[in-house]
């Protein structure tokens, strides 16, 4: 019998230890994420103000602003998304409604899968020999937006997917009971239920796409630039114009790897300030998602 | 990424075959124009999936047309088992072993940080943590993946270099080291998220199996849950390798641009990715040497992903089939 | 079965049962009347005292009060959900894995004496002296031999004396020929039957105080069951066996005494033989023989 409590007391020993161990290493996450926060707020929060948000970037560390690049990470995105969202949905609704089992759908699931995995300076290669010089779309902010579509594609697929795997076969079929198409029922029916889950996936998706900085650098985003795009509204007729996609460009991340790059000091700093807003905006766009997953997870009771 | 096989509904099915417009009602020309509308969304659909197969031979066929003129002046001896990496020098050389050496060690250093540490918290997280604590603890953690490379890149230079140069001293400020270090924070999620999901996929039988026996805690965790989870955790493993492999931009700031053949991680060296970023950053004409060097650099390391990628997939097939 | 006629019922039971309250407190006295020991050899195994159950706010188990005699099959039966395997889990603490579980009352282990729910005993102590087979087969994702050397190692055991015990557990089991030969091979290689036996074997293998059997048969086909109630009734001889069933049939053959529980509540306890011939109480009666609701 003493034995035994020996032997438990080991066993308790051992979990203890565990215990600890588990919330070290999972401290080191955590911790990291903190320090990383800190030590961004130490170097760039005396940069952060409205001129480093208004001016143009410049060579001298204290007049250099982020003006050009967060336009251009903004106008990348509306490309990105209305490129990869439709898309994306579209082919989710289709593997997930329509599509069936058989070799080409499997192709299919098993493309998506391995696209998922491709590293993100990959895409960048492609978009430079395909769509820069093949279908000669110049290293502008078209191809920017578009490269970047096409590394957020499967994030989006698989969010819509998932999405629609939560709404129960019920209603299905009591919108086919109705007499509804496969169309109607997904236009009327599963689009608008799913709606909370593909969002949440679509706002993770894009809120990655704003951080990436290789595949832009791979296309030739320039690094340096001193001008806006031309602006998309015009006082004349038509008053909207379209020349913006055909600008160069430049985007945040690629800013700030050009700021913590140079040996001088003064462009660190710099390269912190832009990194905390590109870290406000990204952790900004994690919360709602996960705000929406928290509300629609709330709402909707099946 | 769970996925389940899609199953065709009956209902969705029958629908399809045209039986909610059923052609013994006379083929009035709405309903005919109904289903020719159906048909043609679905056609719609169709190529928005296919879409996907189309970027793929698209990242495929690019990498092969634009580096068959680079294999058609460097042999491919020469690609693989050279030991210096010069395509902008006067007299280029064209080994690419170098820069696999960096991808390796960093990659290498990211896989010991993130590995054991992913997996004890996934372990933590699955089998010892309250349920309250897992709720907002795996939500945190996931946060660290999503903070752009370029914010690591950052903190890998000013941050974890100055903090290792204070215990290793004599190390240089770029380096291989604190890049794989942060850069294994970084993927710590990967691991432990991913894990976690697959232990807590095994059924409670088993565990309760286990107590019954008189087991504790980590004795169950690692006796039992571990090897039940195995290739959901194996695929973890893969997709966190195949991660550090094609990671940029943390390399490409922090472990130096100078391919170097080296295995010490102390050292600064060019990985795959981050030669391609400094090639990018200059003015490379269309069609030279050097523009062609990037492309034959991507086929190698899209060929190394892919490897992983595909064991990664085949993983969790089998991992989805065991319950 | 309608709500008034199930209140109906209860209220039947709760009446029969103040009547018949002497019947349910199992004593020294009901245990020598059972026929299948020879007079003055038994011994009480373990004594439920006043045990009450809670998950989170709901009551599980309602005042238990019975005994388990020491090698002898005890068997529980009722419809689902009225607390038999709550019952049999409350002895190797297997609720203690999950949080809002409480115990009340007393299950007193002899002959030491210990609570087995009490505050001041560990659930990892009694883990170790109980084992437990359960409803559906849950081999461990290791070789046959591991499976049955798990609780071995646990406990210490190494070496030739390892191997050993194994042979011996694989042989009360009744696997022993069959899986000889491939110790080494996985046990989900085993069949369904096969592996339900795989753990019956490692649950012998620690030589426990009672083995507790939560409707073992229930995912076996007919073959495999009947191996498996010959083996219930052959371990009684070396410990205290309560097997959780919902198939009487399988009661009266492998047991010695049944207990008949009805919402959380036991309604009658008894020798098996009295029990299935001459129910004390109505509802028990109505569910033998299937006049239930």
């Amino acid at each position: 019998m003493s034995d035994f409590k020996r032997i438990i007391a080991k066993r308790k020993r051992q979990d203890f230890v565990f215990n600890v161990v588990g919330i070290v290493c999972t401290l080191v996450g955590i911790l990291t994420l903190g320090a990383l926060l800190a030590d961004l707020l130490m170097d760039g929060l005396t940069r952060l103000n409205w001129t480093f948000l208004t001016s143009f970037p410049s060579r001298f560390a204290e007049r250099a602003g982020i003006l050009s690049s967060w336009v251009g990470t903004l106008l990348i995105m509306v490309v990105t998304a209305f490129a990869a969202v439709p898309l994306g949905v579209a082919a989710g609704i289709y593997l997930e409604e329509y599509a069936r089992k058989n070799w080409l759908t499997n192709i299919i699931e098993i493309n998506i899968a391995n696209l998922a995995g491709v590293p993100s300076i990959i895409y960048g290669l492609m978009a430079l020999g395909l769509l820069v010089y093949q279908f000669r779309l110049g290293q502008s902010v078209l191809t920017g937006g578009l490269t970047l579509a096409f590394l957020i594609l499967p994030i989006v697929i698989v969010a819509t997917r998932e999405a629609l795997r939560t709404i129960p076969q019920g209603i299905r079929e009591a919108a086919y009971a109705l007499g509804s198409t496969k169309w109607q029922v997904v236009r009327h029916h599963l689009l608008p239920y799913s709606l909370g889950g593909t969002m949440t996936g679509i706002i993770i998706a894009l809120s990655r796409a704003i951080g990436e900085t290789a595949p832009l650098i791979t296309i030739g985003a320039l690094t340096f630039i001193a001008f806006l795009p031309p602006p998309p509204f015009e006082s004349q007729p038509p008053f909207v114009s379209f020349d913006w996609l055909w600008s160069p460009f430049s985007v945040l991340p690629i800013q700030m790897f050009n700021w913590v790059s140079r040996p001088d000091q003064d462009f660190v700093v710099n390269a912190a300030g832009a990194g905390l807003v590109l870290i406000v905006v990204t952790l900004a766009l994690n919360a709602v998602a996960i705000l929406i997953r928290y509300r629609v997870r709330k709402r909707i009771k099946w | 990424m769970k996925e389940i096989p899609i199953l065709q509904h009956p209902v969705a099915a029958a629908a399809d075959q045209g039986i909610s417009a059923p052609p013994t009602a006379g083929p009035s020309a709405t309903k005919r124009l109904s289903r020719l509308k159906e048909r043609f969304i679905e056609a719609l659909l169709f190529l928005a999936a296919f879409s996907s197969v189309a970027i793929t031979a698209g990242i495929v066929g690019t990498l092969l047309y634009e580096s068959s003129s680079f294999f058609a002046s460097v042999s491919l001896k020469e690609f693989l088992t050279g030991t210096l990496w010069t395509p902008l020098f006067a007299s280029p050389r064209f080994g690419i072993m170098p820069l696999v050496a960096g991808t390796l060690v960093t990659t290498g250093v990211a896989l010991v940080v993130a590995l054991p540490i992913g997996t004890v918290v996934a372990i933590y997280l699955s089998e010892f943590a309250p349920a309250s604590v897992r709720e907002i603890i795996k939500p945190a953690l996931e946060l660290l993946s999503a903070v752009p490379t370029v914010v690591y890149g950052y903190f890998a230079l000013q941050f974890m270099s100055p903090l290792l140069q204070k215990l290793l001293p004599g190390l240089p400020t770029f380096n291989m080291l604190s890049a794989g270090v942060v850069m294994g924070i970084m993927i710590i999620p990967y691991v432990s998220s991913l894990s976690e999901d697959a232990m807590r996929a095994v059924p409670m039988s088993l565990r309760e199996g286990a107590y019954a026996m008189g087991a504790n805690r980590i004795i169950t965790a690692l006796k039992v849950v571990y090897p039940a989870a195995l290739s959901g955790i194996v695929a973890s493993y893969i997709l966190a390798i195949s991660r550090a492999i094609g990671e940029t931009m943390i390399v490409a700031i922090a472990a130096g641009m100078q391919p170097n053949l080296t295995f010490d991680p102390r050292e600064p060296a060019a990985t795959i990715t981050a030669f391609i970023v400094q090639v990018s950053l200059g003015d490379l004409p269309h069609g030279s040497v050097g523009y062609q060097s990037i492309f034959a650099a991507g086929v190698t390391l899209f060929i190394m992903t892919l490897i992983f990628n595909i064991l990664g997939y085949i993983l969790r097939k089998r991992f989805r089939e065991v319950y | 079965m309608n709500a008034s006629v199930e209140m109906g019922i209860v209220r039947l039971a709760k009446m029969t049962m103040r009547d018949e309250f002497a019947r349910t407190q199992v004593n020294q006295e009901v245990l020598d009347s059972a026929e299948s020991q020879p007079s003055g050899s038994r011994q009480i195994k373990a004594e439920v005292e006043g045990l009450n159950f809670f998950y989170g706010k709901l009551q599980a188990l309602k005042n238990i009060n019975m005994v388990f005699g020491a090698n002898q099959v005890t068997a529980i039966i009722g419809p689902s959900g009225c607390g038999k395997s709550t019952l049999l889990r409350c002895f190797n603490r297997i609720h203690d894995l999950y949080p809002e579980t409480r115990y009340e009352g007393k299950i007193i282990l002899q002959p030491s004496g210990i609570n087995l729910i009490g505050p001041e005993t560990d659930p990892l102590e009694m883990r170790m002296r109980m084992s437990m087979v359960f409803q559906k087969p849950n081999a461990f994702p290791k070789s046959v031999f591991e499976n049955v050397a798990f609780g071995l190692r646990l406990r210490g055991i190494n070496g030739q004396e390892l191997k050993d015990h194994v042979e011996q557990s694989l042989r009360s089991a009744a696997l022993w020929d069959e899986v000889k030969d491939r110790l080494r091979a996985s046990a989900y290689t085993l069949s369904g039957g096969q592996q339900q036996r795989l753990c019956i074997a490692r649950a012998l293998a620690t030589e426990p105080e009672m083995l507790l059997f939560d409707e073992p048969t229930s995912a076996l086909d007919p073959i495999a069951t009947s191996k498996i109630e010959n083996l219930i009734f052959d371990l009684k001889r070396d410990v205290t066996v309560v097997i959780v069933t919902h198939n009487m049939q399988q009661a009266a053959r492998v047991s010695d005494f049944t207990a008949f529980m009805y919402l959380g509540e036991l309604i009658e306890v008894a020798p098996t033989k009295e029990m299935f011939e001459n129910p004390a109480i109505k509802l028990t009666e109505e569910y033998i023989t299937g006049h239930f609701g």
